[in-house]
């Protein structure tokens, strides 16, 4: 069967161009960052198509981008970066994807392995109670409509002000944990219904929490400064997003944007790019809108963290101070924020739409926190429950080249229903067992849909965005609990 | 590998519009997408294109056998032409399961043109310990969305995001 046909001019071993004569329409060229090996899984379907469908979008610059861990999403490739001048440019929530700020946090301990591992049974018990989780969980802070609003407002900084988290996490969160321009008048009645029950929670799919051991420091200096030490260190990664009302607020914008694009006629390859100039009313309201979901998620993940210092602290009869667990950071995959790039020489201000990509800036960016000024901001790169986790650092490279982006994860490579056939949930959990995987899940059968067969192996994406210099690798980490959704 | 290239084989099989009357007794049926799950939809007419379609919805989030029709609930829903109407007929029953817990089982469409669809569905609340969520449906898309018609009925095919 024909996957994608189409011509990829190969720049270097990581590097594969899209032309832009490829298509009538498009405005830059598209490119892959990918290994030979690794483009005839990505050619097997229509991904490189919405590569270049994403270049036909008004105000795009240099290039529309495909991270390694690249898949097929809707409108635009999940892994795909593209940056639009603010001036005659567009927003897309397409390009931001149904998950708003959809990310994940990383937080340390002092423990070690062998202390854990005898526990790990009871402390995957204690987070599995501690952090609602599930199709349709609903929180344990109940949230008033009018908090709902603040929480819309403030991110994470919400719960830190009910006790949920230390100051010292809002420094090591993107953004703060806080985007501005949030105006909650542009969420609607619906979103709001959908948030508020879900807040705090982790949700299902592939969201998780894991504890984690330290297996391989690539780069101690780097490492030691996020206050990873040594191998058979413990560490804890919360993976989630804004739930049910991500959602509803990109569905919702979508309508808007569907008749925005006609409105000024803007001609789009795809139903599902559907886009308003960014200076438009839509624009602004759409943007106004994100802010408040990924203040949601940002609070989302400041609640998480708190509850998996609660329950570490109860079982290892400490507090959490005394058991190191210090947030190292805390990343977005799924965004559009306005960031100066550097183009032809020219300091342009961009719209930088990160689908399924991370940002990666370099050491002595402005916006990165005091603490990582001299290595660069630390990224967060989760594998598949059944491999492997890594810690990168953004780099030089990618601002030149990509818009401070990397990758953001493994990338799916089978369906969810593919997965569920070749594989039984209770086998997974059986194998993960086996290899010493503590595994606590609201549906065995869904396992299956996670399971590492499901995914690209995330080592090979890391080794392309490593290679190709657009982020530095620091740490490799393995599950020893997981907490699926 | 070998699954993803079957789908592609399906998809293409029935966008063939001499197709759709072969498969008119089918109601839907479900389709894998990479990171996602999508239905292609059956009716004779459009009213059960809709109709089918929601039910294929639930059957994605539960077992609709499951479902007790205990209550009601009349919905209202416009929008720019008829493929977008489809998109919203089923993003307002996922707010509906999602914000308010109801499952539904069966669909009346009582009205339905280009534009406007006006319909009751009859179902249940969720009732953890009778209905088993099999899938959270997050959102209906637009990608990859078709709405077919010729003289034997209608087909139409949607991506969920989960």
């Amino acid at each position: 069967m024909p996957g994608w046909q189409g011509q990829l001019i190969k720049i270097d071993d990581y590097r594969w161009q899209i032309p832009q004569s490829y298509k009538s329409g498009m405005r830059v060229p598209g490119l892959i960052y990918a290994t030979q090996k690794m483009l005839e899984s990505i050619r097997e379907d229509q991904t490189p198509e919405q590569v270049a469908n994403v270049a036909f979008l008004p105000g795009i610059v240099k290039f529309s981008f495909a991270m390694p861990d690249i898949h097929w999403g809707y409108g635009f490739p999940i892994g795909g970066v593209a940056a639009m001048d603010i001036k005659n440019g567009v927003i897309s929530p397409g390009g931001v994807g149904y998950d708003i700020n959809c990310g994940v946090r990383l937080l340390c301990t002092n423990l070690r392995e062998a202390e854990v591992r005898p526990k790990i049974h009871q402390l995957i018990g204690e987070l599995f109670q501690n952090v609602p989780s599930g199709l349709g969980s609903e929180g344990k802070i109940k949230v008033s409509r009018k908090e709902m609003e603040q929480l819309m407002v403030e991110g994470s900084r919400w719960a830190v002000r009910r006790g949920m988290g230390l100051k010292e996490d809002l420094d090591v969160t993107e953004e703060g944990g806080c985007m501005e321009g949030a105006d909650p008048n542009k969420i609607s009645d619906k979103a709001v219904k959908r948030g508020m029950p879900q807040a705090g929670t982790l949700g299902s799919g592939n969201h998780f929490l894991e504890v984690q051991v330290v297996k391989e420091i690539f780069a101690p200096e780097i490492a030691s400064v996020m206050g990873i030490n040594e191998i058979g260190q413990i560490l804890v990664l919360i993976h989630t997003g804004s739930r049910g009302f991500g959602h509803q607020v990109c569905t919702d914008h979508l309508r808007g944007m569907e008749e925005a694009a006609s409105k000024y006629e803007i001609k789009l390859p795809d139903r599902q790019l559907a886009c308003a100039p960014i200076e438009s009313q839509e624009g602004k309201d759409y943007l106004a809108a994100m802010a408040c979901a990924a203040n949601y998620a940002w609070n989302n993940r400041q609640c998480i963290a708190h509850w998996a210092r609660e329950s570490f602290s109860k079982v290892f009869s400490k507090s959490p101070q005394e058991l190191g667990m210090k947030q190292i950071y805390d990343v977005t995959h799924n965004i559009a924020k306005m960031e100066q790039h550097l183009i032809d020489g020219q300091k342009l201000k961009v719209c930088v739409h990160r689908k399924g990509a991370t940002r990666a800036f370099p050491a002595g960016h402005k916006d990165i926190p005091q603490c990582y000024k001299e290595i660069g901001q630390p990224v967060l790169i989760p594998g598949d429950m059944g491999r492997c986790s890594f810690i990168a650092v953004g780099t030089e490279k990618a601002m030149e080249e990509s818009f401070g982006s990397t990758c953001h994860g493994a990338g799916r490579v089978l369906s969810r229903g593919a997965a569920k056939r070749a594989l039984k949930g209770k086998d997974v959990l059986r194998e993960l067992q086996a290899r010493g995987i503590t595994v606590k899940t609201g549906s065995i059968p869904e396992l299956a849909e996670e399971a590492s067969l499901a995914y690209k192996d995330v080592t090979e994406v890391i080794d392309v965005v490593h290679q190709a210099g657009i982020s530095k690798k620091v740490a490799m980490a393995v599950p020893l609990g997981v907490i699926k959704g | 590998m070998r699954l993803r290239s079957l789908f592609r084989a399906q998809a293409r099989k029935y966008t063939l519009s001499n197709d759709i009357g072969k498969m008119m007794k089918r109601a839907f049926e479900i389709i894998d997408h990479t990171a996602d799950v999508g239905i292609i939809v059956y009716g004779a007419d459009a009213r059960q294109l809709f109709s089918n379609a929601a039910l294929a919805l639930f059957s994605l989030i539960t077992d609709t056998e499951s479902i007790e029709e205990k209550l009601q609930h009349a919905l209202e829903i416009s929008s720019q032409d008829r493929d977008s109407l489809l998109v919203e007929w089923l993003n307002e029953l996922i707010y509906l399961f999602d914000a308010r817990h109801f499952l539904f089982t069966r669909f009346e469409i009582e009205s339905l043109s280009h534009n406007q669809l006006k319909a009751t569905c009859y179902g249940e609340s969720f009732d953890p310990s009778r209905h088993k969520i099999k899938t959270g449906v997050k959102a209906a898309t637009y990608h990859m969305l078709k709405v077919d018609e010729d003289s034997q009925g209608y087909k139409a095919q949607v991506i969920f995001d989960i």
